[in-house]
């Protein structure tokens, strides 16, 4: 029984760890798209739209991908996780079936247009299919932050005798206190990954000398996007998140801060060090005081409750793993505005362009977003821990109950090998694209 | 309202079958077929440009398969849990197939994803023909042993096959006599339908040639139905029951006859699109068909101490069913629109069309 909920709960978290490297891209690249073909609407540059046209190139090798690695996702609940579709899927699967209806069918058909459709359309439709492309893809974001927003906070339900959740009101689905704030942080997270990536192309091309007024260009527009969604990331998306874990699952709030004793006075904001789960103590901790109270409630001697007013049941399963998913998360954020923010300002004073060491960094700092994004996602998952359902639903409560471990593995391994090669290929294609350029070839 | 919800789904999933069926039977007819280059490239196209959008429907029918039969999702998916993971593994190999052999220009590259793409649309074919055989055999629900349920009444869990590979095993697995037939059909009835897409949309210069396919892969078409409709009866001496009690329900065993009996007249008919339609009405008549002998049961149980599951014992709430048709009417308004305009900019042949690679 251990061993299969923890090669079901392996092979998720392998599987959607994997997937979620490509919508984070295409959702927030698929804005700076919006961005560029709405440039070249107005100004009527060639070099924007193909910008525009390049970049989409980029988003259909991730577009295929999140597909292709998105389909066991929807799979999965029913394969490994059966117990727990059956008793939530008449609510969840509203949500989930929404996405499908509302944002796949509109992403997929409009995409197509956009990259095949260009010289029959004309430059207004063109333009009009990329941003329903864009739409497509923050609906698909909004359903499953929706789904997850129950899972985190549940809503608008009643359980029944034999444990099943049944739907009582629809739209509190939506007016879930839990969605909104994630929503904005999750997609201004895509927004600060695709501005990264589209600098860190642009830093490239300037570095080797290619095609240089497209690097000038992406190096630009993309720390500008990336300084903005970086600052609203922290504040006030990410302060707002802190607060709602603070109020809904104050477990895993002192768990993902440290905080193992409760202080009479204001909590201390750790910055560094490593949970010892014996001592239930920090060990090599620097930390400053009274900063957290303030931060969570404005108030600088509000005593915040430490791990040991729980019990143990209701603290997540794993405490180090969570506490530095958070503090990963948070301290990349926090290099990512110092970046962008120097960025910027050497855009202002025009040395941007010219500065080897920022352009280096730049280049070289892509990995990290994607590595911030899926740690804040763990800070969410592993917080929720040891519930599927908040306060509702045990995760080992959840699993099917008639696959064996033997089975999972198999799959898990499966799963392993067959997405080792598809992450060797897209890297393959990605560096083709960007070998190839934006600019228009003559054959 | 389960019953509406029963039709919206068994609709998508046969739209599903009937647009992403003609790219599993592009594949197959690649595989055996296409020969000359020029050949292999527009063939490939012609499935690659659409591929993404028509498994759109897989994943839609999906969702709401989850939303409105819960317990049904989570039986299925579970009880079929290694043929589910190897369908998703053969997706990805399709997609891949699909959408890498034109990044590069050396034939050995082509080649490998051509295979990809062949191999994993012809056993795509075959898994779902299989999974529809096992949804019409039923399954042991329950894991009875001697008599005793070894889980609750509703679930199971199916090996990839029983050593007997029977139908009539106590405790039958995915593959089986039975179930292989119908696997067969499903190829079969595909590659017709993909030769027909292909012939509908390109230009290639097997065209003529696919129509003699069509009309020998028809006859041997023809005598696997009549195969498996006489398994059947041994296996199930009551599956004509519900076209006795309800005699409107022949009208889909008619549709699948109609395609089937059309197909013979493929070499004289001046439309091209006539074929696909034939073709077209044979899967739609084939998974209707089936389903609505079992109907309102969507999986038997091949044991006497459970009861099958059924549309009313496995649906969601009454609530949660009606509210989602209200979105579902807005949904499939909106659906309906971007097909008008999709339909409306890239009809015709492919030949011509950019790959946008």
């Amino acid at each position: 029984m251990e061993d299969m909920l923890f090669y079901d709960r392996l092979q998720f978290a392998f599987t959607i760890t994997f997937h979620y490297i490509f919508p984070q891209l295409t959702m927030g690249l698929s804005l700076l798209i919006v961005y560029f073909k709405w440039k070249y609407l107005r100004f009527s540059i060639e070099k924007h739209n193909n910008a525009a046209k390049f970049l989409m190139k980029i988003f259909a090798i991730n577009f295929t991908m999140g597909v292709v690695t998105g389909i066991p996702m929807e799979f999965q609940f029913g394969t490994n996780w059966a117990k727990f579709s059956e008793l939530t899927g008449g609510i969840i699967g509203q949500t989930l079936a929404m996405e499908g209806m509302f944002s796949f069918f509109l992403e997929s058909s409009f995409l197509a247009l956009f990259i095949f459709g260009e010289k029959l359309m004309g430059q207004k439709l063109h333009f009009l299919t990329g941003f329903l492309v864009f739409l497509g893809s923050w609906i698909s974001g909004w359903f499953i932050l929706a789904t997850n927003a129950w899972m985190q906070h549940p809503v608008g339900h009643e359980v029944l005798e034999n444990g099943r959740f049944v739907l009582e009101n629809f739209s509190a689905l939506f007016s879930n206190p839990w969605l909104l704030p994630a929503f904005l942080h999750n997609q201004l997270a895509s927004v600060v990954t695709s501005s990264f990536v589209v600098a860190s192309i642009g830093a490239f091309y300037l570095l080797i000398n290619k095609q240089p007024e497209y690097g000038k260009l992406f190096l630009k527009t993309g720390v500008i996007f990336g300084f903005v969604s970086s600052v609203l990331l922290a504040f006030p998306t990410g302060d707002w998140n802190a607060k709602n874990v603070a109020k809904y699952q104050p477990a895993a709030f002192a768990a993902m801060e440290g905080i193992f004793e409760s202080e009479d006075a204001g909590a201390e904001i750790v910055l560094i060090g490593q949970p010892n789960m014996v001592e239930k103590k920090l060990d090599n901790k620097i930390a400053i005081p009274n900063i957290l109270s303030f931060l969570t409630y404005q108030d600088w001697d509000k005593q915040i409750p430490g791990m040991d007013q729980f019990k143990k049941e209701e603290l997540p399963s794993n405490i180090p793993a969570l506490y530095y998913s958070y503090h990963i998360m948070v301290g990349l954020g926090t290099i990512f505005i110092g970046v962008m923010a120097l960025s910027v300002f050497f855009l202002w004073r025009n040395r941007l362009y010219r500065s080897k060491p920022l352009l280096w960094t730049l280049m070289f700092l892509v990995p990290f977003p994607y590595i911030a994004n899926i740690t804040g996602w763990y800070t969410a998952e592993l917080g929720r821990q040891p519930y599927l359902v908040y306060g509702l639903l045990k995760t080992s409560d959840g699993i099917s109950p008639t696959v064996s471990s033997g089975n999972t593995l198999f799959t898990l391994l499966g799963f392993v090998a067959l997405y080792m090669l598809l992450g060797l290929l897209f890297l393959v294609l990605v560096a083709k694209t960007i070998k190839v350029g934006p600019k228009p070839q003559t054959h | 309202m389960e019953i509406f919800w029963y039709i919206i789904i068994a609709v998508v999933l046969a739209v599903f079958f009937i647009l992403d069926g003609y790219d599993f039977g592009t594949g197959i007819i690649h595989l055996f077929y296409a020969k000359t280059k020029k050949d292999k490239e527009v063939i490939a196209k012609s499935a690659g440009l659409f591929w993404d959008s028509n498994e759109v429907w897989l994943v839609v029918g999906g969702g709401m398969l989850f939303m409105a039969f819960p317990t049904f999702y989570a039986s299925v998916f579970s009880g079929f849990y290694l043929p589910l993971i190897l369908v998703l593994w053969l997706i990805i190999f399709r997609a891949i197939g699909l959408e890498l052999r034109s990044q590069f220009e050396f034939q050995l590259w082509k080649d490998i994803w051509d295979v990809s793409f062949g191999v994993s649309s012809l056993l795509l074919a075959l898994f779902f023909g299989i999974a529809l055989g096992n949804i019409v055999r039923g399954v042991n629900l329950g894991g009875v042993e001697n008599g005793v349920s070894v889980y609750e009444g509703h679930y199971f869990f199916l090996p990839l096959w029983d050593s007997s590979f029977s139908p009539l095993s106590e405790t039958p697995g995915v593959i089986d006599w039975f179930t292989l037939i119908i696997g067969l059909i499903s190829v079969i009835a595909l590659a017709i339908h993909g030769a027909n897409w292909v012939i509908l949309k390109t230009n290639s210069s097997i065209n003529n040639k696919l129509k003699s396919v069509i009309y020998k892969l028809n006859i041997v078409l023809s005598g696997l139905t009549l195969c498996s409709l006489i398994v059947w009866q041994i296996i199930n001496p009551n599956s004509l029951d519900n076209f006795m009690d309800k005699p409107y329900l022949i009208l889909f065993p008619i549709i699948y006859f109609t395609g089937l009996f059309g197909l013979y007249f493929i070499k004289k008919m001046k439309k091209e699109i006539s074929g696909f339609i034939f073709s077209t009405l044979l899967i739609l008549g084939g998974i209707t068909s089936s389903l609505a002998s079992l109907f309102p049961v969507l999986l038997p149980s091949i044991n006497e101490v459970n009861e099958p599951l059924t549309i009313y014992n496995t649906a969601a709430s009454e609530y949660g069913l009606s509210v989602a048709l209200n979105w579902g009417i807005i949904g499939f308004i909106l659906l309906f629109v971007y097909m008008i305009i999709q339909k409306k900019i890239m009809g015709g042949k492919v030949d011509k069309m950019d790959y946008g690679h």
